[in-house]
């Protein structure tokens, strides 16, 4: 689904990612841990195609083509959704009316049928309810005025909404408290199936008890340094990160 | 997204064209251009008027004569020729129409470019329209069905001929003639408008609505509009107005008064998208209107709300009078400037009775290089107990160069008074729109998406036709579509 090679990518002429390389398959959860300042956001950001994020070298295939070609809302209509690390509040756009708007944006460019007003009421509504969600939420302004909590649940009724093929998960976790970050994994969870595939980025082992990832990755200095199964989580949960920053040093 | 690349594809997004820029082929009247006594007297003698409006008229000319331009708007331009500007200019003919097989094809035409239906689609949606090209109002429809119900909604010229005791009762009431410089020129000069006269106890059944349209060149517009809402009864009124594209600045001075009995409630709706200029400033109307409601009598209610998005200058404070005791006056507005284009804008609310209250809701939308200012006075008299007022005053830019500007007044003579106001001042995110569009929409469908969250409270306010069409407009005034 999707495969990275050699990514370079910088910020205002500050390198950030140094030499990424990633395999994604459909239907595989890849969590990415690592340090703060490590380029983990970066990468998230590059993948969904924000201006400002510069990449220098190296290439992102995704279904068969390349991705560093498209603009940010080609490639969303293609598949790919971030979930954000600090949703964003759009005054006087209801969360629904902005759901309609994107559902069919995204749907038209699929070539899936548009849904018409009854149907996508229902259709938001069943999605609202996996993410515990009132239907009030659905009538007041986007993420104005939510809670933290609300508005990270938000972010995944709105993946849950638009089908995305490959979903970036941006320190979804982040001031989540243990109901709160239950009801997200379990809106992943849900999620999952055979022909999607998630990149979950968090500092928190935590989340990984509840999203059980195929792979972890480590990126410390804008480059993968380990890779493992759901054990490697655990490992850098009991011994911190300083372990890895060491054996990254020896091998330069 | 990097603060360069943004402003560039703001700026390209929001280079417009405006598509309602073509001239008729009209057989028109003109008389010479100039003002002086000659040039009043041959107006109200080509309206057939009688002496009375004549005296009406050379008073306020003479009064106008000794006055000066107002200096305090927060806008540049030329000095204005008033020597140079047609007074009147009106379609040859100007027999009453029957029916609509009567008119003349070149004018069908022009209301169907700007997409009025004054026919049978018209009648199905319910909407009345007197409609004034130049000087003249050429067309009222749905005359005979209103007036069943004692309404009267027919051109001023005309309300003069046939409503004389009630033009001469209430023209002036609100709007002096000495009022200001503007309202002192159209009184002296004013060629016609639209008169509604909402008798006792009545609602009126349908939208009443004015369609303004400047067509010929080297002339200005100024009209009158007179809407009376008796005891109890109630009126939703809208206006539209557009222009031919030229490169030549356009004078249009209208007046509006308003006045509203006792429980009696006007609603006015104003879509105005005079031609705005070119991209470089060139040519535009300039707008300098007045409007002003007066809420006469116990528990009367006006409402102002307007959606300005032409006009290469606006000059315009749709005000109320709150005079009758729980009287209550409002204004949305949403005024949009791009370009080159100036704006300066507002309402005055003037608690004079006990227990008034008044809202006033204004979005400012700054784009290209425009200048964009809200100007409001609340002023609250001495024997005005209990007088509440809510404002809010939020401006939008979009881009780095353009401007907006808050002058909120507060006059208050009385301590019961409530008064509370807020103001914001917002860029169009760069955040927002990347949010918007990591979820699919295209930029321009994610900045339409925002501006119009932004303009909701008061697009809410519209009729619905009109709600429509206002968020379309503002697409267009920001896209830069050619339609």
């Amino acid at each position: 689904m999707l495969t990275i090679k050699n990514l370079h990518a910088e910020i205002e002429g500050k390198k950030i990612l140094n030499g990424i390389n990633l395999q994604i398959n459909a239907g595989e959860v890849h969590a990415i841990m690592g340090p703060n300042g490590g380029g983990k956001s970066t990468l998230a950001h590059v993948l969904a195609g924000r201006e400002g994020y510069e990449v220098t070298e190296g290439s992102v295939t995704y279904m068969g083509k390349d991705l560093l070609g498209l603009s940010v809302d080609e490639r969303a209509r293609e598949g790919i959704f971030q979930a954000f690390q600090y949703p964003i509040e759009i005054p006087g756009v209801s969360t629904a009316n902005f759901l309609k708007h994107t559902i069919n944006a995204v749907r038209k460019h699929q070539q899936k049928k548009e849904l018409s007003a009854k149907e996508m009421i229902a259709f938001i509504k069943k999605m609202a309810k996996m993410v515990e969600m009132e239907d009030d939420f659905l009538s007041r302004s986007l993420n104005q005025g939510f809670s933290g909590g609300e508005k990270k649940r938000n972010e995944i009724l709105q993946m849950a909404v638009l089908e995305p093929k490959l979903a970036v998960l941006d320190e979804t976790d982040s001031g989540l408290d243990i109901d709160a970050l239950k009801i997200v994994a379990n809106g992943v969870n849900q999620l999952r199936r055979k022909d999607n595939a998630f990149i979950v980025i968090t500092h928190y082992q935590r989340l990984l008890d509840y999203i059980i990832p195929d792979f972890v990755h480590v990126l410390y200095n804008g480059q993968i340094v380990k890779s493992g199964d759901k054990n490697l989580a655990l490992k850098l949960e009991e011994k911190g990160y300083d372990w890895i920053k060491e054996e990254a040093l020896a091998i330069i | 997204m990097s603060k360069e690349a943004s402003t560039t594809t703001l700026e390209d997004y929001t280079k417009c064209d405006y598509k309602y820029g073509f001239t008729s082929n009209i057989d028109t009247e003109l008389i010479p251009k100039g003002l002086n006594e000659d040039i009043i007297r041959l107006i109200s003698s080509k309206k057939d008027e009688p002496q009375w409006l004549l005296d009406w008229r050379l008073k306020a000319f003479r009064h106008w004569e000794k006055m000066t331009e107002p200096k305090w708007p927060n806008v540049k331009y030329p000095p204005i020729n008033y020597q140079d500007i047609i007074y009147y200019a009106a379609p040859k003919k100007k027999n009453i129409l029957n029916s609509l097989d009567e008119a003349d094809p070149e004018l069908l035409k022009t209301f169907e470019k700007l997409g009025i239906s004054i026919g049978e689609q018209k009648r199905l949606t319910g909407v009345a329209v007197d409609i004034v090209i130049d000087s003249v109002s050429v067309i009222t429809t749905f005359k005979e069905a209103l007036s069943k119900l004692g309404i009267i909604f027919c051109s001023f010229g005309d309300a003069v001929k046939e409503h004389p005791e009630l033009v001469k009762k209430y023209m002036g009431m609100v709007v002096p003639s000495t009022d200001n410089f503007y309202a002192a020129l159209n009184s002296a000069v004013f060629t016609d408008g639209s008169f509604c006269f909402i008798p006792k106890g009545v609602r009126c059944p349908m939208e009443l609505s004015t369609y303004f349209r400047i067509n010929a060149e080297g002339s200005g517009q100024f009209e009158r509009t007179l809407i009376v809402a008796e005891a109890g009864s109630y009126v939703s009124y809208l206006e539209g107005c557009t222009a031919p594209m030229r490169d030549e600045n356009q004078l249009h001075a209208a007046v509006v008064e308003l006045i509203a009995l006792d429980d009696a409630q006007i609603k006015y709706s104003t879509i105005q998208n005079w031609y705005p200029g070119d991209k470089d400033g060139k040519g535009g109307i300039y707008n300098f209107v007045t409007k002003r409601g007066l809420c006469a009598g116990v528990r009367s209610k006006i409402s102002w709300t307007q959606v300005e998005t032409g006009s290469a200058i606006t000059w315009k404070y749709p005000s109320c009078i709150l005079k009758g005791d729980y009287s209550t006056g409002e204004f949305y507005s949403v005024a949009v400037t791009n370009n080159l284009q100036q704006a300066d804008t507002g309402t005055k609310m003037w608690h004079i009775g006990k227990n008034t209250s008044s809202t006033i809701i204004s979005k400012g939308i700054s784009a290209g290089r425009s200048n964009n200012s809200y100007r409001g006075l609340v002023k609250v008299g001495k024997n005005a107990e209990n007088a509440k007022n809510f404002s809010q005053c939020d401006s939008l830019l979009m881009g780095d160069k353009c401007g907006a500007n808050t002058f909120p007044y507060l006059e208050i003579d009385n301590e019961t008074a409530q008064i509370e106001h807020e103001a914001t001042t917002s860029k169009v995110g760069e955040d927002q729109l990347y949010y918007c569009m990591q979820r699919g929409l295209k930029q321009e469908d994610a900045i339409n998406l925002i501006v119009n969250g932004y303009c909701k409270d008061v697009f809410k306010e519209l009729p619905m036709e009109f709600a429509v069409e206002a968020q379309k407009l503002l697409a267009v005034s920001l896209e830069g579509s050619v339609g």
